[in-house]
């Protein structure tokens, strides 16, 4: 149901206000069809190539391809591109069927495609039968659903989502997260979609772009990321990390990969001893932090379930690991 | 420890005798005027059928409110734009300059546009100097000049209203009908500007009310012209001691207010208008 090609190619897109570079050289292929996430921390610069690619902020150096053609200097209402903002920004003065026909009807569409549409988009969105209210009227995870069926409903080849989850609570959060990743299976448009949580870049993207001051750190799967990640940054901003020390290199080990063991009881490839300097339980996992002689403290996650009783504050522990589990970092020191 | 129902009234006594004493009294004595001078009975109010002179001036008082109303509110909305978008700097000094003329006495603007436009005023001489105009235009002395005169010093009040409004949109709104292809016009049409729309109410209802009970304005640049009903009344109490007719007049404008005011209240919450909280 999406017209249009809705590949995006960015080249060496740039947004410099003075002095300050809020968006440095992003070269980015985003492909049909796909969700892709910009994660990062606020003021990495992924709002800013959000508002770049809709057509709120100039672009300083750089173009941006729609299906191969520069829209660098379309204006937004000319891009096509759907929109979901954060805090929604639902018409207040207009009623739920109003807000999602509002971009049939600046088209000049006829009253009863306009209807049909509606109709069809509120089925998707599970909003059946609150076309009449006013958007003050819905919970906040319902006008995030009209934001999302007004978006969506002049089949744009692109939706860009700028954390549209920001403003719920985190049970509903997974619930809408699963919503969306499904609505995006049915309607096949490519996602933009902006967040710094990352667990819901990981749990609904097809790929994730990483970005720190202005700059992509890496791209990839959401599997590739935290199996391989590049940096440091990109280590410990997408789950947790331990950082080792090794031959004037630097490798990233994630805290489920290491084993933990009573001192003398560790094999396996890599082994160090230490002492347990706390130990938190959080139902399935326990969480260890371990004092080994001449580095930082290791963060162990163990099975809760699987390791039996905690080992307690001050045991002499054995952290063992395989050699696949560490990963060599690009960074040269931390 | 609370105070009971009692002792509170105790403590607003002194300001509710005042009110009553100075401003309701007053008021009822008026109307209690408009219905027993020169005889007891509806006279008065029968002349408004009766006298030409009477209807033509509530005419001429009505036709010059709302052209009046029309271009503040206009105006007015323009600059509370101009002013909602203008960066930190730029806005505090428009809204120093909009506070400026609303604090100049409303005698000192009257008599300035009086040199200004005048036969002989800075404009028609300059004009007639370039050899632009041949006879001097006539801006005083007719309804050209006490429009002028109003829109002037009605602005301000009616940019308030409107510029809070305006502040109170969330920008991202008006990006989200953009991005959802509506055009510039189509933005502000059918989004921004019904979003104002409680600033407009708000504005066009306290430029009107004030308007009507104009009188300095309309007597000054409308050079006894443009007869309006405040300066009629004030020529019923001072000059011809027509009492009756006067506190009539006083009363057909209270009741024009009120009317006004229950219209409003009809479409909206009236507390929204006067700045109380939105529920």
């Amino acid at each position: 149901m999406t017209k249009g090609n809705g590949s995006l190619c960015l080249t060496s897109l740039s947004k410099r206000y003075g002095a300050f570079t809020a968006v440095d050289n992003v070269n980015l292929q985003i492909e049909k069809g796909e969700f892709l996430t910009l994660l990062g921390p606020s003021g990495s610069g992924k709002t800013t190539l959000l508002m770049m690619i809709a057509g709120f902020q100039d672009i300083s150096e750089g173009d941006i391809l729609l299906g191969g053609v520069s829209i660098a200097q379309t204006p937004a209402e000319k891009r096509n591109f759907g929109m979901v903002f954060q805090g929604y920004a639902l018409f207040p003065h207009m009623s739920v069927h109003d807000n999602i026909a509002y971009p049939l009807s600046v088209r000049r569409r006829p009253k009863a495609e306009i209807d049909a549409r509606v109709a069809e988009m509120l089925d998707l969105v599970r909003l059946n039968g609150f076309a009449k209210r006013l958007p003050k009227e819905l919970s906040g995870g319902q006008q995030q659903r009209v934001a999302l069926a007004r978006a969506l409903c002049f089949a744009p080849p692109v939706l860009l989502l700028d954390e549209p989850l920001g403003a719920l609570d985190k049970k509903l959060r997974v619930e809408v997260q699963a919503q969306l990743k499904e609505i995006h299976r049915r309607v096949g448009t490519t996602f933009v979609y902006v967040t710094h949580d990352q667990e819901e870049a990981l749990s609904m993207s097809d790929r994730i772009v990483i970005m720190q001051n202005g700059r992509i750190e890496q791209v990839g799967t959401p599997a590739d990321l935290y199996q391989n990640p590049k940096t440091a940054f990109a280590a410990s901003f997408l789950g947790k990390s331990n950082f080792l020390h090794r031959d004037d290199a630097v490798f990233a080990l994630r805290p489920e990969k290491i084993d933990l063991s009573p001192e003398g009881q560790g094999m396996g490839a890599n082994k160090v001893s230490g002492v347990v300097l706390s130990v938190t339980y959080f139902g399935a996992v326990l969480k260890y932090q371990v004092e080994v002689p001449g580095m930082d403290p290791i963060e162990v996650d163990v099975d809760a379930w699987r390791s039996g009783q905690a080992l307690p504050q001050g045991a002499r522990v054995d952290l063992t690991w395989a050699d696949s589990a560490a990963v060599r970092l690009l960074d040269q020191s931390l | 420890m609370r105070l009971p129902l009692k002792s509170g009234w105790l403590l607003v006594l002194p300001f509710l005798l005042l009110v009553g004493g100075l401003f309701l009294g007053p008021i009822l004595n008026v109307l209690w005027i408009s219905v027993t001078e020169p005889a007891p009975g509806f006279g008065n109010y029968a002349q408004l059928g009766s006298s030409d002179t009477l209807r033509r001036i509530l005419w001429t008082t009505l036709r010059v409110c709302v052209m009046c109303t029309a271009f503040s509110v206009i105006l007015g909305y323009s600059i509370a734009y101009a002013m909602v978008h203008a960066t930190g700097p730029a806005q505090s000094r428009m809204l120093g300059l909009l506070l400026i003329s609303f604090w100049i006495s409303v005698l000192v603007r009257t008599f300035s546009w009086l040199m200004l436009l005048g036969r002989n005023g800075v404009v028609n001489s300059t004009l007639d100097a370039l050899g632009i105009i041949s006879a001097p235009i006539p801006f005083m002395r007719n309804e050209l000049g006490v429009l002028i005169g109003m829109v002037h010093y009605m602005v301000p009040y009616a940019v308030l209203p409107i510029f809070a409004a305006m502040q109170s949109i969330d920008g991202r709104v008006v990006q989200a009908s953009r991005s959802l292809g509506g055009s510039g016009a189509q933005t502000f049409w059918r989004i921004y500007l019904p979003m104002t729309k409680p600033g407009v109410v708000a504005a066009s209802l306290v430029v009107f009310i004030i308007n009507l009970g104009f009188y300095v304005i309309p007597a000054v640049l409308g050079g006894g012209k443009v007869l309006m009903v405040a300066e009629y009344i004030s020529v019923q109490v001072l000059i011809t001691l027509q009492w009756g007719t006067a506190a009539m007049l006083a009363a057909i404008l209270l009741f024009g207010v009120l009317a006004l005011m229950f219209l409003m209240s009809r479409f909206m919450k009236l507390s929204t208008v006067f700045g109380g909280a939105r529920t």
